[in-house]
C-alpha cells in the first residue's frame, strides 16, 4: 500500500479508477453550472442550443437580462460584500485580541474560556440565527417599552446578519491566529526589549508582522465564509438580500441561466482567492 | 505581553484583551441561548401574556409529524456521515500514503478547490444535473436505458448525495492529517510479519487515524444535521428536514415558542452525538476541534 510495498496491478488500477471517479464526482456539478451559463436557451437545461454571452451582457432590448444588467443580483453582490467586509474586520480584530488573551495572559477561568470559544463551532447555524434573532428582539422590546426608543439595528437586517455570522467566524479566526502565536519564538521579543524597544514598538515591528500570514489567511477565510453563509443569514435577513439568499429564492422558482453566470463569477473569484492564499503559504514554507 | 510592567498596567491590558472575548461570547452566544431557552419554556395564553410551561416540548412528542421528522433527520445524518467517511477514506489514504511529494499535494489541492465555492452554487449544479429536464435524465434516455426522463430530484438518495458532497471537505482534511502522521514502517513491519491488508487496516491504520476519523465524523454530522439548503432544494417538499421545521415555526408562522423548543431539541441531539463521539473515542473536545 505504501511505496515500499509491492502492490498488485489490479489494486493499483482500481485505486486510480476510484480517484478519477471521485474527481469527476467533485467537479461535475461545477462544470455543469459553468457550461450552462453559455447555453443559448431560456432555462439551464439540455439540449445544447449554441453559445451565447447573453446571460452576462444581455439587457432588456435582447429580452434576456444578463448578470451585468440584473440590478437585483448586482445589488445583492454588493450587499454580501459589505456584510463580508464587516464580518472580516470584526473577526480578525477579535481573533487577534483573543490570540493574545489565550496565549499570553494568565487569569482564572482561562481554561473554561478557551473551551467556550470553541462552542460556536458546534452550534448549528440555524440555531445561532434564531437565538440572536430572539435575543435582539427582546432587547429591542426592552428599549422600546422602557425608553421609547426604536432601535432599528436590532430588527432583522444587515447589522444582525453581520453579528450572526461574526458569532462563529470569530471562533475560526481565533483558532487560526492563536495557532501561529503559539509557535512564536519569544526570545525575539526579549531581544527587542533588551535593545530598548518599547512595548508598542515590539508589538508593531516584531509580533504583528509575524502574525500577518495568519491574519491574512483568516481574513480570506472569514470573507469567503461570510459571503457564502446561508443558514444563519436566512434567519436574520431583512429587506436587503445577500446573494446566497437571493439565489436560493430564485432557484426555488426555476431561474434563468443568469444564475449560472453569477455562479461562474463566484467560482472564478473564489478560485483566485484560494490559489493566491495557497501560493502565499507555499512561499512561506520555502 | 501581560507579564511585565506595573500591576495596574497588566490589569488594564488584561481587561482590554478580555473585553472583546467576553462581549462576543456573552452577548452573542451565552445570553441569546439562555433567552432562547426561556422562550421555549413559555406558552402564550393570551395576546402578550405568557406562562411558564412545557407545552412546546409536549407538542413535539404528541405530534407524530414532528418527532418523525426529527428521527428521520438524525438517521439520514448518521447515514450521510458514514457514507462520507467511506467515500473519503480511500482518497485520503491515496493522498497521505500512495501519491508522493508534489502529486500528493496537487491531488489534495484539487480535492479542496470545489469547497471554496458556495454551497448554493454546488446545489444549483446538482439541480441542473438531476432534475427531470436535466442532464442526467437526458443522458439516460439517450443511452436507451429508460424510455422517458426520470425525476432524479426529490428522493432521499438525492438528499444523501448532496449532503455527502458538501461534507467531503470536512472529512478529508482531518483524515489526511491523521494518516500522514502514521509511520510507514509500522505498516511494513505488519506486512513482513504476514498480516493481511484487512488486518493492517483494522489493527494499525484505523486505531492510529481514530482521532482524525472522530473529528471528521463529528463535524460532518453536525453540519449535516444543521443543513438547510441542500435537503430543502434537493429534497423539495419531501425533504422533511428538521431545520425546515424550525424555520417554519420561527419565520413563517411566527410561533417563536415552538421554534425555540425545536431549536433546543436539535441542539441537544447535535451536542449529544458530539459527546457520544468523544466518549467512544476517548478524546477531548478541544483537541478534536483544533484538529478539524
Amino acid at each position: 500500500m505504501i511505496p515500499s510495498l509491492p502492490r498488485p496491478v489490479w489494486l493499483r488500477a482500481l485505486n486510480t479508477l476510484y480517484i478519477v471517479a471521485f474527481l469527476i464526482f467533485l467537479f461535475l456539478p461545477l462544470l455543469t453550472v459553468a457550461a450552462f451559463a453559455f447555453n443559448d436557451a431560456p432555462y439551464p437545461a439540455p439540449p445544447w442550443h449554441g453559445f451565447t454571452l447573453d446571460w452576462f451582457f444581455g439587457d432588456e432590448a435582447s429580452g434576456r437580462i444578463g448578470l451585468f444588467h440584473d440590478s437585483e443580483l448586482l445589488d445583492s453582490i454588493l450587499t454580501s460584500g459589505l456584510v463580508a467586509a464587516w464580518v472580516t474586520a470584526l473577526s480578525v480584530t477579535v481573533g487577534t485580541t483573543n490570540a493574545f488573551l489565550m496565549e499570553r495572559a494568565r487569569f482564572p477561568g482561562r481554561q473554561a474560556l478557551s473551551v467556550l470559544m470553541l462552542v460556536p463551532l458546534v452550534i448549528p447555524g440555524v440555531i445561532l440565527g434564531i437565538s440572536i434573532l430572539a435575543f435582539a428582539s427582546r432587547l429591542a422590546e426592552f428599549a422600546d417599552s422602557t425608553f421609547g426608543w426604536d432601535v432599528e439595528f436590532l430588527r432583522p437586517g444587515l447589522p444582525l446578519v453581520v453579528v450572526g455570522q461574526f458569532s462563529y467566524i470569530a471562533a475560526i479566526a481565533t483558532l487560526t491566529i492563536s495557532a501561529r502565536l503559539k509557535r512564536f519564538d519569544r526570545t525575539l521579543e526579549e531581544a527587542a526589549f533588551n535593545l530598548g524597544a518599547t512595548r508598542v514598538a515590539v508589538l508593531w515591528h516584531i509580533t504583528l508582522p509575524y502574525l500577518r500570514p495568519a491574519m491574512i489567511g483568516s481574513a480570506v477565510i472569514a470573507f469567503l465564509m461570510s459571503f457564502e453563509n446561508f443558514n444563519t443569514t436566512l434567519m436574520l435577513v431583512g429587506a436587503d438580500t445577500p446573494l446566497t439568499i437571493l439565489m436560493y429564492g430564485r432557484m426555488r422558482e426555476g431561474a434563468t441561466p443568469v444564475l449560472n453566470a453569477v455562479s461562474l463569477f463566484l467560482m472564478v473569484a473564489s478560485a483566485i482567492l484560494a490559489l493566491s492564499l495557497m501560493r502565499r503559504s507555499e512561499n512561506k514554507v520555502e | 505581553m501581560t507579564d511585565a510592567g506595573p500591576l495596574w498596567m497588566r490589569r488594564l491590558l488584561l481587561g482590554l484583551l478580555l473585553a472583546p472575548a467576553l462581549l462576543w461570547l456573552f452577548l452573542l452566544i451565552v445570553l441569546p441561548h439562555l433567552d432562547l431557552a426561556l422562550v421555549s419554556f413559555r406558552e402564550r395564553v393570551a395576546p402578550r401574556e405568557y406562562v411558564t410551561s412545557l407545552a412546546q416540548y409536549r407538542t413535539f412528542f404528541i405530534e407524530p409529524l414532528y418527532w418523525q421528522i426529527f428521527v428521520r433527520t438524525a438517521i439520514l445524518s448518521v447515514i450521510a456521515t458514514a457514507v462520507t467517511l467511506v467515500v473519503a477514506f480511500p482518497v485520503a489514504w491515496t493522498i497521505a500514503k500512495i501519491a508522493r511529494g508534489r502529486s500528493a499535494a496537487l491531488l489534495f489541492m484539487v480535492c479542496l478547490i470545489p469547497f471554496w465555492v458556495s454551497e448554493t452554487v454546488r446545489t444549483l449544479g446538482w439541480m441542473i444535473l438531476l432534475r427531470e429536464s436535466g442532464v442526467m435524465p437526458a443522458l439516460l434516455v439517450k443511452l436507451g436505458l429508460v424510455a422517458s426522463p426520470p425525476e432524479l430530484l426529490y428522493h432521499d438518495a438525492t438528499i444523501l448525495v448532496g449532503l455527502v458532497y458538501t461534507s467531503l471537505l470536512f472529512m478529508m482534511v482531518p483524515l489526511v492529517s491523521s494518516l500522514e502522521s502514521l509511520d510507514n514502517a509500522l505498516i511494513e513491519a505488519a506486512y513482513d510479519l504476514g498480516a493481511s491488508g484487512f488486518t493492517v487496516l483494522r489493527t494499525i491504520v484505523i486505531p492510529h487515524a481514530a482521532p482524525g476519523i472522530t473529528a471528521g465524523c463529528i463535524v460532518v454530522f453536525m453540519l449535516t444535521l444543521g443543513n438547510y439548503l441542500t435537503p430543502n432544494l434537493l429534497g423539495g417538499t419531501s425533504s422533511q428536514w428538521f431545520t425546515e421545521q424550525i424555520y417554519n415555526q420561527f419565520i413563517t408562522r411566527f410561533n417563536w415558542e415552538q421554534g425555540a423548543a425545536f431549536g433546543f431539541l436539535l441542539l441537544a441531539l447535535s451536542t449529544g452525538m458530539v459527546w457520544l463521539g468523544l466518549k467512544a473515542s476517548g478524546q477531548r473536545f478541544a483537541d478534536v476541534m483544533q484538529r478539524a
